[in-house]
């Protein structure tokens, strides 16, 4: 097997593999902190850095690991890591903290975190594995940060806290739609990019299970 | 009594764990296209849900918590940062000891619920539930409660979605959002049908 090279890792999951829109890993934290900008783009970074952080080292203890409590193993590498975001998040961003509230250590549970683990960092070398953690971050920051521009801005008129819509309220011209700013939309703009991905993208498009018969045609039905 | 009734319904429908907080979406997404492994995996959730949220209770109050170490002569400890690391720590070994308790005495379940049981460990519902149980400090009974409903809450949306999706295969969906895309839309919906709950004062 060729290795990859530090490019086709760190751009491959942004657009052609996203771990959200493709692997449908990490969605459970993607939709609740994204319904305003500031919080989608922190969750990022945090994921981003313990991918990248974990996978560096559970690579380069790979060789170490015996293969029956592997998963312990990184699970423990992972809790670590989430829990110095966890506490330097409380130290210097408490408020912000706050609004995370219990997403910061369900990182740990993210399936991103764990699959890359698993799939990449097991069998590739550190430099490589931490790479490979950054692009799939990247991926997911991606997929975050438009739910989060497009959450903010029209659910609420602002971006990162400032005023871009003036809102009616305020005696702008804007009506804002509160509907974004609710959990069932992050679904429903999640299945619309997933669309607009799939028809860019057409290799991406799953196979159905069932299809019209090809000569069937409408007036025959009735 | 009624206090926990009126938690346990909170639980459930006003502050559902998969369409109110989107935890274990991705088991939720990948185990629900037939019906009948999605009520084995809810099962499974239910029972690992309703021990884990009480045991990491404990664990947090007789440990964990700032001054919890007092009965054993050291009160001004405080480990609550280790919380994350033992609350995933309890739900691994709990899911082990289960797959093995299973395996022996009720080998029935065991292999209805097969490849579920390691999988939870994984599950953000579970770890989130714990998560919450710690942030809205829950005591004993409060967190068996919450454990047992916010498990059910996931069952319940997790056996809906997968009827919906058995009766979705055979309809004409536009090309890009076969599969994936239109699973998320058919989830949007069926939260915005479960935030009609959110008025209920309880």
């Amino acid at each position: 097997m060729s290795q990859p090279t530090i490019k086709q890792v760190l751009f491959d999951p942004i657009f052609n593999n996203n771990p959200i829109g493709l692997q449908i890993l990490g969605i459970c934290s993607a939709l609740a902190v994204t319904s305003n900008l500031k919080t989608a783009l922190v969750m990022s970074i945090a994921l981003t850095l313990v991918t990248a952080f974990s996978s560096m080292f559970i690579s380069m203890i790979r060789k170490q690991i015996p293969s029956s409590i592997r998963m312990i193993v990184q699970m423990v590498i992972i809790a670590s890591l989430v829990i110095v975001v966890d506490q330097v998040l409380k130290a210097y961003a408490y408020s912000l903290s706050k609004q995370l509230s219990v997403f910061v250590g369900l990182i740990i549970t993210n399936c991103i975190v764990m699959g890359r683990a698993e799939a990449f960092a097991m069998a590739n070398p550190p430099v490589l594995s931490f790479f490979d953690g950054i692009g799939n971050g990247l991926g997911y920051s991606a997929m975050l940060v438009v739910l989060g521009i497009i959450r903010e801005l029209f659910g609420a008129g602002k971006l990162m806290g400032y005023t871009i819509l003036p809102v009616v309220n305020d005696g702008g011209w804007y009506l804002p739609n509160g509907m974004l700013l609710l959990p069932p939309s992050a679904f429903f703009l999640i299945g619309l990019i997933i669309w607009g991905l799939r028809m860019w993208k057409r290799e991406q498009v799953e196979k159905p299970d069932f299809s019209i018969a090809a000569h069937s045609q409408e007036k025959e039905a009735y | 009594m009624e206090h926990y009734i009126s938690l346990f319904v909170k639980a459930v429908f006003v502050e559902n764990m998969a369409l109110a907080f989107f935890l274990g979406m991705c088991t939720f997404i990948a185990i629900s296209k037939k019906v009948e492994t999605a009520i084995g995996l809810g099962i499974a959730v239910v029972v690992v849900q309703a021990i884990t949220v009480p045991a990491n209770n404990l664990i947090y109050t007789y440990l964990l918590k700032d001054g919890a170490l007092a009965w054993a002569g050291m009160p001004e400890v405080d480990l609550s940062f280790l919380g994350l690391l033992s609350y995933i720590g309890v739900i691994a070994a709990i899911v082990q000891i289960l797959e093995m308790l299973l395996d022996k005495y009720v080998p029935a379940l065991y292999n209805a619920l097969g490849v579920f049981l390691p999988l939870i460990t994984v599950n953000c519902a579970i770890m989130g539930g714990t998560l919450f149980m710690v942030e809205r400090d829950y005591n004993f009974a409060e967190s068996t409660v919450y454990g047992l409903g916010s498990g059910f809450s996931w069952a319940l949306a997790i056996a809906l979605l997968a009827a919906i999706r058995e009766k979705l295969k055979y309809s004409d969906v536009p090309q890009g959002l076969q599969g994936l895309g239109i699973t998320f839309i058919t989830i949007g919906l069926m939260s915005l049908g479960f935030m009609s709950f959110s008025g209920v004062q309880l």
